[in-house]
């Protein structure tokens, strides 16, 4: 049976449509969530997409978590259900307190849209399976409200229990390499103690396809990482 | 004030009304009242002085706009041509696409944020309401000089309001132009361009017709903010002295236009919508009057229902207000229920104001009492109409004799160098990465090119690969120096852009960017401007679709260069025959493609080695162009080329730098005979372009252009780290590459 992914619409939403196409080219069956119901649709793994969910008024991701399809989610990604946060859907995680931590107005105060490098920290996730620790990728990144932060001892516990995911990997700016926006640590995305929940700024539903964007397709192994680890449940 | 309505107009003719405050001029304002037969209310000529104003009426340009209808070249492609809210284009299998460009210039340059973020907003809005899902936007910017402490000022914010509105509406941002000139100090240019797509039974019109069908205004609540921006602000030229513009400048707000945008193609999913108009310029009054005019004509509108962010306003008021973040939509009434329905899963307030009536007037009422009856053509579409002289002025002469070709050439190697160094680092030439990194051009997954390629090309259809390029151009120099040539070479480069890509072009959309139409200098490059452009429509086979003409960009007697800006949309059947403009295969051979003759009047070298503008513009050659045009097209499709950039503004060593940096390549080139090294780098002869070609296919590709008498030199080899031209110089990569990227961040940063 084919395993389906949802993926989450919230007023303000942008890239829905665009991570339905990654699922599918994952070779998932992508199932479109409305903030406003609760019913989770029967779907193994949730997707909460970038935008800026009601239009990142207040704070990013700040209105978001209050939904009732949030309620849902909450509830069964601690019960273990994978769950991945892109850009505004980490803010939305970050918020909900499935992720600790909070995104910031980037250093150089504005928007960056450009093809980010990562290193791949772990592939101990539900979402990173199919890469190698200490593997390379670029995606894209486009946001401004990107910094990542939290205090010194949860920076140190999410580093000493194996939960930073990605960092942005050291090089020539030029490249893609380097820090785009002050977050501490250098780190990009996170996860949860379990690693069901990851969260992250960068876009892997933008790097699915030879021909579009970038070009490259480092972001589809994201999402056949969480189709392996369903079926072997 | 008491409510002035119809029956007190009628009974009170002598009372003074202030039209000329509202930007009417007296035969003007003598008119409303022999249209009416009476004295107009104060709501009636509110609506008048908004509709008859410069920006919505075209009162100066439209017996010059008409040469795009009478001269329009015969095309199947176009579905809807000029007058609706956007023209639409046929691209094939089954798909239609929507584009059009815009200007926001004076709004910028009060107020660069919101000014910029809502030209983003009323664009999208305009293609929105054709029936189409907004899929790409671009933006051509003009400034004043790049280190003007001004420019500091209003670059910055053009930009961040173009990211902010843009990137919060998940449109990719994928092309576009940023030019400084001094003459654009105190006149900013920021126009916007979208593109739409949707199937040709999605085509909607803005037209009431159906009496007994309801008009719903839904989107954001009317504020106080851009009233008159259309006739105070966008038809007047900027008095240093006068009061402040700000509040005659709207305020944006991306997020309920991104929830416009999804509940409105919900609509549109469901058929729900009979016609549908979008409220920008002159809100109320434009989208009521043109869906009544373009209609059967009546319809009856209670003002009073019209939900208000402040209950203060007036009806004159709410007839004026600019409020973002509106349509209006004409609906059947067993339908509305569902509508409604719908506007609220979007959370998108939805009221019904009013139906449309079997009249032949336009009537309004607050609390019941009648304040507006008129018939909605006069107000929409039988505004004044000017023949204002134009005269060619007696400065061209002298300007067009200060001939660049006469200006001192570099003496030696070193001097070459040296000025290639200074070309590729100067403003105009420099990488814009500081500002289009600003911008989103990944969302929707569909961008295949964006900038800084030849055009952004969106695919359309994930099936078939059938997909969409777009190029935006335009130079204000070569305007200057010859506005119908200006305009001939602006349409001839976004043409060739489109081509470079391996896509045909196919359809136009102009922003015509002009001085006070109160000089006849400028009506006589407006007029130049015109007839240019659609000769060369005519000549290219690309009908105008539609556009917007801003005049009055002009500080006191100082008028900005002509400015034509011309968007041409193309279509390419399979977006993986593609051809982007990185050198990135060493090996592969370089060709020039095209005439190279001593042309430097308005060239980026005399600019930034002389400061100097005089002369001529390159000469143009449309049927040249259409020669080149095919041959890049048949060249991409048929895996000839692996990269090719078009030669415009800097010359042949602007656009090889481009691409070699783009691949991180070097190339090594020699002078072909009959040129000099300084004509070969920096002429701006038009109908040029070079190409990449693997060894393999050279034959094949020399074979073609000679058979079809386009001249194709090999100029070169892509190889190493260094751009090196035999027996002059070589320049390292890397040196090039510091010149070009840091001077936008240097002055801007």
């Amino acid at each position: 049976m084919t395993a389906r992914i949802g993926v989450v619409t919230f007023p303000g939403t942008l890239d829905d449509r665009d991570t339905q196409r990654a699922v599918r080219l994952a070779g998932a069956e992508p199932v479109a969530l409305w903030h406003r119901d609760k019913d989770l649709r029967q779907v193994d793994a949730v997707v909460l997409p970038g935008g800026f969910s009601y239009g990142d008024y207040l704070r990013a991701g700040a209105i978001s978590r209050f939904s009732p399809m949030m309620e849902t989610i909450i509830e069964q990604a601690k019960g273990g259900m994978p769950v991945l946060g892109i850009c505004n859907g980490f803010q939305v995680l970050t918020e909900a307190h499935l992720l600790p931590g909070a995104m910031l107005r980037n250093t150089g105060l504005h928007f960056v849209c450009r093809d980010q490098r990562l290193r791949v920290e772990t592939s101990g996730t539900a979402w990173t399976g199919d890469f190698t620790a200490g593997q390379e990728i670029s995606i894209p990144l486009k946001n401004i409200d990107g910094r990542y932060t939290a205090d010194p001892r949860t920076l140190d516990e999410l580093e000493a229990e194996g939960r930073v995911v990605f960092r942005y990997a050291a090089g020539p700016v030029a490249d893609g390499y380097g820090n785009p926006n002050g977050s501490l640590r250098d780190i990009a995305g996170i996860s949860n103690a379990a690693g069901n929940v990851v969260g992250l700024m960068p876009h892997p539903e933008h790097a699915v396809e030879s021909l579009i964007g970038t070009g490259r397709r480092d972001g589809l192994a994201f999402f056949t990482s969480v189709l392996k680890g369903l079926v072997s449940v | 004030m008491s409510l002035d309505t119809v029956k007190q107009a009628e009974q009170t003719p002598e009372t003074g009304q202030p039209w000329k405050e509202l930007g009417l001029k007296e035969d003007e304002y003598q008119r409303i009242r022999e249209i009416l037969g009476r004295r107009p209310t104060g709501a009636e000529l509110a609506m008048y002085s908004v509709m008859w104003s410069e920006h919505c009426s075209y009162k100066s340009s439209k017996v010059h706009l008409k040469q795009f209808g009478e001269k329009a070249p015969r095309t199947d492609a176009l579905l809807v041509g000029i007058g609706e809210n956007a023209g639409v284009v046929d691209v094939g299998q089954g798909y239609a696409v929507t584009f059009k460009i815009e200007s926001h210039n004076h709004p910028s340059y009060i107020e660069p944020y919101q000014g910029a973020a809502t030209g983003v907003g009323g664009i999208v809005r305009d293609i929105l309401a054709m029936g189409a899902r907004p899929v790409a936007v671009m933006d051509p910017l003009r400034f004043g000089a790049a280190g003007h402490p001004d420019t500091k000022r209003v670059l910055p914010g053009v930009v961040a309001g173009i990211g902010g509105y843009g990137n919060c509406l998940g449109l990719p941002n994928i092309g576009g132009e940023v030019v400084f000139d001094p003459c654009y100090q105190g006149n900013p240019l920021v126009n916007a361009l979208c593109v739409g797509v949707m199937k040709h039974e999605d085509i909607h019109l803005a037209k009431a017709s159906g009496s007994g069908n309801r008009v719903i205004l839904y989107g954001a609540r009317t504020g106080g903010d851009g009233i008159g921006g259309v006739s105070v602000l966008a038809s007047e030229t900027f008095d240093a002295t006068g009061p402040s513009r700000r509040p005659a400048v709207q305020v944006g707000d991306p997020f309920q236009e991104k929830l416009l945008i999804e509940c409105t193609l919900e609509l549109f999913r469901e058929k729900l919508v009979t016609g549908i108009q979008d409220l920008g310029g002159a809100g109320l009054s434009c989208a009521t009057s043109e869906l009544a005019s373009a209609g059967s004509g009546g319809m009856r509108i209670e003002l009073d229902r019209v939900p208000l962010r402040d209950a203060t306003l007036s009806p004159e008021e709410i007839l004026m207000s600019e409020s973002q973040e509106r349509m209006c939509a004409i609906v059947e009434p067993d339908k509305v229920d569902r509508f409604l329905e719908i506007c609220e899963k979007w959370d998108v307030i939805a009221t019904d104001i009013g139906e449309v009536t079997d009249g032949v007037r336009l009537e309004i009422t607050w609390h019941g009492e009648q304040i507006v009856d008129v018939p909605p053509r006069s107000v929409a579409h039988e505004g004044p109409t000017y023949h204002r002289p134009f005269a060619r002025p007696d400065w061209q002469d002298t300007l067009q004799a200060d001939d660049a070709g006469a200006l001192p050439r570099p003496v030696s190697a070193d001097e070459l160098r040296e000025q290639v160094l200074a070309l590729v680092g100067s403003p105009n030439q420099a990488s814009k990465e500081w500002i289009t990194d600003q911008y989103d051009r990944f969302v929707q997954g569909n961008t295949v090119l964006a900038q800084p390629e030849d055009s952004g090309l969106i695919r359309i259809d994930e099936e078939t690969g059938l997909g969409v390029a777009v190029a935006t151009d335009g130079n204000g120099r070569y305007a200057k120096l010859d506005p119908y040539a200006g305009a001939q070479l602006a349409l001839a480069e976004a043409y060739r852009n489109v081509a470079a890509t391996g896509a045909r072009p196919l359809a136009v959309s102009d922003c015509l960017n002009f001085g006070s139409p109160e000089d006849p200098a400028v009506m006589w490059q407006f007029a130049e401007a015109t007839r240019g452009l659609a000769d060369g429509c005519l000549a290219l086979g690309t009908p105008v679709t539609g556009g917007n003409v801003s005049l009055y960009n002009q500080t006191g007697e100082t008028a900005i260069h002509p400015t034509p800006v011309v968007a041409v949309l193309g279509v390419i059947d399979d977006v993986a025959r593609r051809t982007p403009m990185a050198f990135k295969d060493p090996g592969q051979l370089v060709y020039l493609l095209g005439d190279t003759r001593e042309e430097f009047g308005g060239s980026a070298w005399s600019q930034v080695v002389h400061d100097h503008l005089g002369g001529l513009p390159p000469a143009v050659d449309l049927e040249r162009e259409k020669l080149l045009a095919e041959i890049l097209i048949s060249a991409s499709r048929d895996g000839m080329i692996d990269a090719a950039h078009d030669l415009s503004d800097g010359g042949l060593v602007q656009a090889v730098t481009e691409s070699c940096l783009r691949g991180g390549l070097g190339a090594r080139l020699v002078v072909p005979d009959g040129l000099d090294a300084f004509t070969f780098l920096f002429s701006e002869s038009a109908g040029r372009a070079v190409v990449a070609v693997p060894r393999s296919e050279e034959m094949r590709f020399t074979d073609m252009c000679g058979a079809r008498g386009l001249p194709a030199t090999r100029i070169g080899v892509i190889d190493g780290d260094a751009i090196e031209v035999q027996g002059e110089f070589s320049l390292p990569l890397a040196e090039l590459r510091a010149a070009h990227e840091a001077t936008i961040p240097a002055l801007l940063a």
